[in-house]
């Protein structure tokens, strides 16, 4: 007696992931393309109904699909690194201190309900129902070079739109010169944020003019999907040109304020993390060379290039420093 | 012990100190040593190296407190060159995969960077044991010296421990487990020695 049924598709049918990504690709690069000539169109209609139009009703899982459109900020000439990667090798202390356990464990965050309050130097402190964030303006396709401070790097096609977008919806008052972002800290969901002695929430922060650039993006997802927890779903910000640290997770609150906000790496050692921690190939970490890198996913004998200055985002944003002294400012 | 089991218990100690060099051969032939093969390579080279040397500081302890287990010593030299292999092997995959031979790079991070600069040392701490570690070496030293010599192992473990600590970011405690586990054997010898004097002049009085 046969056991279980014999697969309805014989192997030979199957397409290789390669052939399968090339034809993702194809096919995503046609929605999108398909997408901006609808934006473009209906450009006229209204934008509000076209966020409407572009993604209708966003479901909450990692995993789902989001529409998405092309943006002509994303990063092109690398090589994706992969999703299982991105996935499993994550740096998200409160989950773990160790790459492999925030995948394993931030199953237990709770990405909906989410709200992210919005509060300091506004017109009028407000709160963001996270449907409404992604709902806000067209979710765009941002392939980023990824620069860890601990010298490793990848390349992530995350989806989101520009910070600055919601920060005009924040109507921040002109005194405003900092804006601080907190990450979801319950010690009860994670227990694991007791492996270290950093004192939490999660604080990051950006100078208003930072946060302000196109590149600074407000990020819900990645691979076209939504934001697997340990990636910091359901919402973060990833800032290209700075050390990954810089770029909060899972974020909670939105703080406009007047002056620099305190931040956790750089509150945990200043001498090794500073407050503006762009990616410097020129100014070494005390304890090591931040000359060059390791590409995740590659071989051993592969896998180390040369660290670009502001991430290879220096053309974007290199304005934003001048007159500074970056080995100070670091 | 007799004979045929000291074979086996040594054939047995070679294949678990031989074990995370074949894990990672074989992780690197099938292209498996995960997302960043060259930090795997380096935290299993260095991780084996503390674990070897913490076992080869427990032999002592354990003989004076189960005196039973005495045929342990015959297990302490191979536990300790071990330990030096990998440390070797650890410093190589730095100046491979990391310094990519530079010499110039190498002399800078060594000037510059106080865990590398200790790494080092404690490299260097177990050097001349390795190299003493024949028994014509021990005739020739004459007991005494060699023992004298070989308590480096202890400042050398430090130096290992200091430079994990000086490695990982501030407030992460990883390193804690095996630094507790060296600082009760460290702790164990005065206390060990110091009852072995009470009990003799028990004896003796």
């Amino acid at each position: 007696m046969l056991i279980g049924k014999p697969p309805d598709i014989p192997s030979s049918e199957i397409t290789p992931r390669k052939l399968f990504d090339q034809y993702y690709n194809r096919r995503r690069f046609l929605r999108s393309a398909l997408s901006t000539a609808l934006a473009a169109g209906a450009a006229a209609v209204g934008a509000e109904r076209l966020a409407e139009a572009v993604s209708p009703r966003v479901t909450v899982q990692a995993g789902t699909k989001l529409q998405t459109i092309y943006s002509p900020l994303t990063t092109t000439g690398e090589e994706l690194t992969s999703f299982a990667d991105i996935t499993q090798y994550n740096n998200y202390y409160e989950f773990g201190v160790n790459k492999g356990d925030p995948s394993k464990n931030a199953g237990k965050l709770p990405t909906r309900p989410w709200t992210v309050r919005v509060e300091g130097k506004v017109k009028q402190p407000k709160t963001f129902d996270i449907d409404a964030l992604l709902r806000l303006r067209p979710l765009e396709d941002r392939v980023y070079r990824h620069r860890c401070v601990e010298a490793w790097s990848m390349v992530i096609p995350w989806v989101g739109y520009s910070l600055s977008e919601f920060i005009r919806q924040c109507e921040p008052l002109p005194s405003v010169k900092f804006v601080q972002f907190l990450s979801y800290y319950d010690r009860k969901v994670e227990p694991w944020s007791y492996e270290s002695t950093i004192y939490w929430p999660y604080s990051e922060g950006l100078r208003m003019d930072e946060a302000m650039h196109p590149l600074a993006l407000l990020t819900f997802g990645l691979y076209g999907e939504v934001l697997p927890n340990q990636d910091g779903a359901p919402v973060r910000i990833v800032v290209p040109w700075k050390y990954g640290f810089k770029s909060a997770k899972s974020i909670v609150a939105v703080r406009f304020l007047d002056k620099q906000p305190p931040t956790t790496w750089n509150g945990m050692a200043p001498n090794e993390y500073g407050f503006y921690s762009n990616v410097n190939p020129n100014v070494d970490h005390p304890r090591w060379s931040q000359k060059t890198e390791r590409r995740i996913g590659l071989p051993f004998y592969a896998q180390r290039r040369t660290t670009l200055i502001f991430n290879g985002y220096g053309d974007q944003i290199a304005s934003l420093y001048n007159g500074m002294d970056l080995r100070r400012n670091f | 012990m007799n004979r045929p089991l000291l074979i086996a218990l040594k054939s047995a100690v070679w294949l678990a100190c031989l074990w995370p060099l074949g894990w990672l051969l074989w992780g690197a032939a099938t292209n498996n040593l995960g997302p960043d093969p060259t930090a795997t390579i380096t935290f299993a080279t260095g991780l084996a190296t503390l674990r070897l040397l913490t076992l080869s500081l427990a032999i002592t302890p354990v003989r004076r407190l189960l005196p039973r287990l005495g045929w342990l010593i015959k297990f302490r030299r191979l536990l300790g060159l071990f330990a030096f292999f990998y440390a070797t092997l650890h410093l190589g995959t730095y100046v491979a995969l990391y310094a990519g031979f530079d010499l110039n790079a190498m002399a800078a991070d060594i000037a510059k960077r106080r865990f590398i600069t200790i790494g080092l040392t404690a490299w260097l701490l177990l050097l001349p044991l390795a190299a003493t570690s024949t028994s014509w070496s021990i005739r020739k030293l004459g007991g005494k010296r060699w023992n004298r010599l070989h308590r480096l192992v202890y400042l050398a473990a430090v130096c290992g421990v200091i430079h994990y600590w000086w490695q990982v970011k501030p407030g992460v405690l990883t390193p804690l487990t095996i630094t507790v586990i060296l600082g009760v054997l460290f702790a164990a010898r005065p206390i060990q020695a110091w009852n072995q004097r009470r009990r003799f002049r028990a004896a003796t009085a």
